[in-house]
């Protein structure tokens, strides 16, 4: 059984981080007073010891877990399970709330005609999320749990503590404990098998990290918040000089719209007036019923091209390409693009009208051509798709859709009466 | 672990390699990685301020070497996790020698393979959008599509590994800092010691926590190569569009980062003296668990093509001759004769036990899972339904270099790890030896 050796020499003591560390003056009351063990196996027969004479403020130090000590030592189970249990439970809950909420309250998004909330293809970020909360908390718990970061600790001051970390097992004992008395407890440490007991001296104040760490984490942060609140203030703030655009995307596009300005002619103009002798597409004015389906203005109400068989057909079948997918092939409004956006509940569909309403039917020729060629309401515009003949060719087939849903006996050739009846 | 090793010769062996002056040949290697870094760097701001055409990707390979990258690196990074948690849990005490090297594997994988779904997106800066937040067009995110889901499970991935990866570390950053001797290192390293000084009240709540994470990170693990696939697998295109993809994708995840953890560790034990603690019976025990997931590989391959025929899909029959027969058999072929083939080598034990010929295997198991992502990749997308819209790939120079790159990034932080940090978890090592577990008798 040595003797204590000398407390340290100051500025020697590993400390959390840096030293600055001094031995205890002659008569001051020590911190801590720390004893080396030379195998683990006597620290935890010490470590029993202790806890029968009745310490509480003590522990052991290790270079690796020691089995056996928690139960001499009588540490109980540490409550970080629980933590964990109730950070992945909320994980959960989170994952599950958000994937709720974003998109089946928020802002539905009906993908597919599934329902807005199904649990199966919320499973994977709910399962991640699980993971991540108790993740944190496992990590985090622990470092909560165990008051780390602690830099400063009295055990620190001692040099021979460095082996705690390599080869070394120690005990200390807290100056707090009520059973502690400097002298008994270094009697009580040797007699349990310590081949060294030394004291630690009151930590000295002032922390143990080197104020300038303070400094360069402050000015860290400080330089870290200054470009976003650059951001936040140019936001915020009107001005007279243009925004600052550091991102362009394709905001700037080296091209003319209609009105600008231009240097490349000699009138300024960006726009170029027609060539001579030539008509802009949708502009020829000589024959205004084929090309507008108006005579000065109003729709016309014959036709004005040659109603032929041979048209007839054509209309029919630049419907069932164009028209049939919305009006349905009938027209009776029924095409597939409408049933399906019904059956996705589509919030803002407008369903195609029926071609055999009433007000449908009594529109003259004119007025379907120019709703073709404009478009209505959601319908787009078919003009610049469909040439002029064919739009009228369409026209026609309408009109003979109509014809066969509100058709009379005498609309029969005779001949097929008969197979009516 | 080899010889008479105890407490203080541990401690003294890996705290060793950070310690002594840094090797000349460390500064080499150093080098060679770092200016690959540098090529990386500069061909993601080129990327960034031309835009994406500068790779090869383009309509109908909209994914291209970018993603190939991705799904490798992050493969590669689940050894690591595997050997850390998997065997952790399974009380495999093997492991502790390469852990602490496994995981940090998985950090710098993950960091790799975060880049190129980052920088895939095209406009970067707007990265932020795959992220639920309240924003003034008064968007979510759909939570149904599986690039979602792979955000989440990429960065819980990332995060969990590098705390899993710190937590382990902490006593031994502890040990660093009670053997530095001058104050840069203290304080360096004290400071992310956290102030660790050994307590058993610490070590309970260490050891539990630890153990959670563990079991966290298993199920993670699994869950992470799963919803990558599912990238693929829920698309309906043919050769992607299988329920096999999870498992299989997890199969070849594990068998490419063994095949890393082996490439990198072989040269390292040998460079940094290690050879007592990281043994020929780590490295065989390794070389098994390649050769089973290997097998696992094959089983898929075989698998895919059974379901091609067993569908009567003409689409998915097509995708799979086209992937042996058609312009890209060469990457197939490479595939198949590197993973299916070659690692059966380990079924002797002199191949198993020789380093160089593990290595070599192992490098062949590296680029065979490359190509295995090539092939996934590249060929069902160059030809899908319409032979109209077929087209073929061509990396560019800037694909090239990113590839490269991401090694150089790799190897560049896997130096800096050798370096600075303890390679070998010493605390768990002790705990492992023999000696150690002389007071659980006693105590209790």
């Amino acid at each position: 059984m040595r003797s204590a050796e000398q407390p340290s020499v100051p500025g020697e003591g590993t400390a959390g981080v840096a030293s600055s560390r001094r031995g205890p003056a002659e008569g001051e009351q020590p911190a801590a007073l720390l004893a080396e063990f030379p195998t683990a196996e006597a620290m935890v027969e010490a470590a029993g010891g202790l806890r029968r004479a009745g310490y509480r403020k003590w522990d052991a130090h290790s270079p690796f877990p020691v089995h056996g000590l928690e139960r001499a030592m009588g540490i109980r189970p540490t409550r970080l399970p629980w933590l964990v249990l109730l950070a992945g439970v909320a994980g959960a809950a989170a994952a599950i709330g958000l994937q709720w909420w974003t998109n089946a309250v928020d802002y539905p998004m009906r993908i597919s005609g599934k329902p807005l909330f199904s649990l199966p293809a919320n499973i994977p970020v709910a399962f991640e999320l699980v993971i991540l909360f108790s993740a944190l908390a496992a990590f985090f718990g622990v470092l909560a749990l165990n008051r780390m970061p602690q830099f400063g600790h009295a055990v620190f001051a001692s040099p021979r503590f460095r082996r705690a970390s390599s080869d070394g097992f120690f005990l200390s004992v807290e100056a707090d404990d009520p059973q502690f008395d400097a002298l008994r407890t270094r009697q009580l440490l040797e007699s349990l098998g310590a081949t060294a007991v030394e004291a630690c001296p009151q930590p000295a104040g002032g922390g143990t990290v080197p104020g300038a760490v303070y400094w360069i984490v402050a000015t860290s942060i400080v330089l870290a918040l200054m470009p976003p609140l650059a951001v936040a203030w140019y936001r915020a703030v009107p001005k007279s000089s243009p925004r600052i655009h550091p991102i362009s995307d394709m905001d700037f596009q080296p091209k003319y719209k209609a009105q600008s300005a231009s240097g490349l002619f000699a009138d300024g103009r960006a726009m170029r007036p027609a060539l001579p002798h030539t008509v802009a597409r949708g502009r020829w004015p000589a024959d205004e019923a084929l090309y507008r389906g108006t005579r000065e203005g109003q729709p016309v109400g014959r036709f004005p091209l040659p109603v032929t068989m041979e048209l007839m057909r054509r209309g029919r079948q630049r419907y069932e390409i164009y028209c049939a997918a919305c009006h349905g092939l009938a027209g009776d409004g029924d095409g597939m693009v409408s049933l399906r956006a019904l059956q996705r509940e589509e919030p803002n569909w407008v369903p195609p009208v029926a071609l055999h309403e009433e007000r449908i039917r009594r529109q003259p020729v004119g007025q379907l051509f120019r709703t073709i060629t404009h478009g209505v309401r959601t319908m787009p515009a078919y003009g610049p798709q469909i040439p002029v003949e064919d739009r009228w060719a369409i026209v026609l087939y309408v009109r003979a859709l109509q014809r066969s849903q509100h058709a009379r006996l005498e609309d029969v050739p005779e001949e097929r009466r008969e197979q009516l009846r | 672990m080899l010889g008479r090793q105890d407490l203080g010769s541990i401690t003294q062996t890996v705290s060793a390699i950070v310690e002594r002056p840094t090797p000349r040949a460390w500064y080499v290697a150093m080098a060679l990685s770092l200016s690959l870094t540098l090529v990386l760097a500069a061909s993601v701001v080129y990327l960034i301020i031309t835009g994406v055409g500068v790779w090869g990707n383009n309509m109908p390979m909209a994914w291209g070497w970018p993603i190939v990258n991705f799904v490798f690196w992050i493969g590669i990074g689940h050894a690591g996790t595997l050997i850390s948690a998997i065997l952790f849990l399974f009380r495999q005490k093997w492991r502790t020698s390469i852990n602490r090297a496994a995981e940090a594997m998985t950090v710098f994988a993950v960091a790799c393979a975060g880049l190129f779904p980052a920088i895939h997106v095209g406009r970067i800066w707007l990265v932020y959008w795959l992220a639920p937040y309240p924003n003034q067009m008064r968007l979510w995110p759909n939570f149904r599509s599986p690039l979602v889901w792979d955000m989440v499970a990429i960065s819980t991935y990332g995060m969990v590994s590098v705390l899993f990866w710190y937590l382990g570390m902490i006593p031994d950053l502890a040990t660093l800092r009670d053997r530095a001797t001058d104050w840069r290192r203290r304080l360096a390293y004290g400071l992310l010691a956290l102030g660790w000084r050994g307590s058993a009240r610490h070590w309970h709540r260490y050891e539990r926590g630890y153990l959670l994470l563990a079991a966290l990170a298993t199920p993670l693990v699994l869950s992470v190569h799963s919803v990558v696939s599912c990238d693929f697998a829920v698309a309906v295109l043919p050769g992607w569009h299988t329920t096999l993809f999870p498992p299989y994708f997890v199969a070849g995840a594990i068998f490419s980062g063994f095949g890393m953890v082996v490439t990198l560790l072989v040269p390292a034990r040998a460079f940094f003296g290690l050879k007592d603690l990281i043994t020929p019976r780590h490295l065989e025990n390794m070389n098994k668990i390649i050769l089973a997931t290997s097998c696992m590989v094959a089983y898929s391959y075989s698998i895919e093509w059974f379901m091609a025929w067993y569908s009567g899909n003409s689409y998915e029959q097509f995708a799979h001759l086209n992937r042996a027969l058609g312009p890209y058999a060469w990457a197939y072929w490479t595939m198949l004769v590197c993973n299916a083939v070659v690692p059966h080598l380990f079924w002797f034990k002199r191949c198993r036990t020789t380093p160089w010929i593990m290595w070599i295997v192992a490098v062949l198991v590296n680029v065979g899972m490359w190509m295995e992502r090539f092939v996934i990749v590249i060929t069902s997308l160059s030809r899908d339904f319409l032979p109209s819209s077929w087209g073929l790939f061509r990396p560019t120079l800037v694909d090239a270099a990113m590839l490269a790159g991401s090694f150089g990034l790799f190897f560049t932080l896997f130096l800096l790890f050798c370096r600075f940090v303890p390679m070998v978890a010493m605390a768990e090592l002790k705990a492992v030896l023999p000696a150690a577990h002389q007071p659980a008798g006693s105590g209790g």
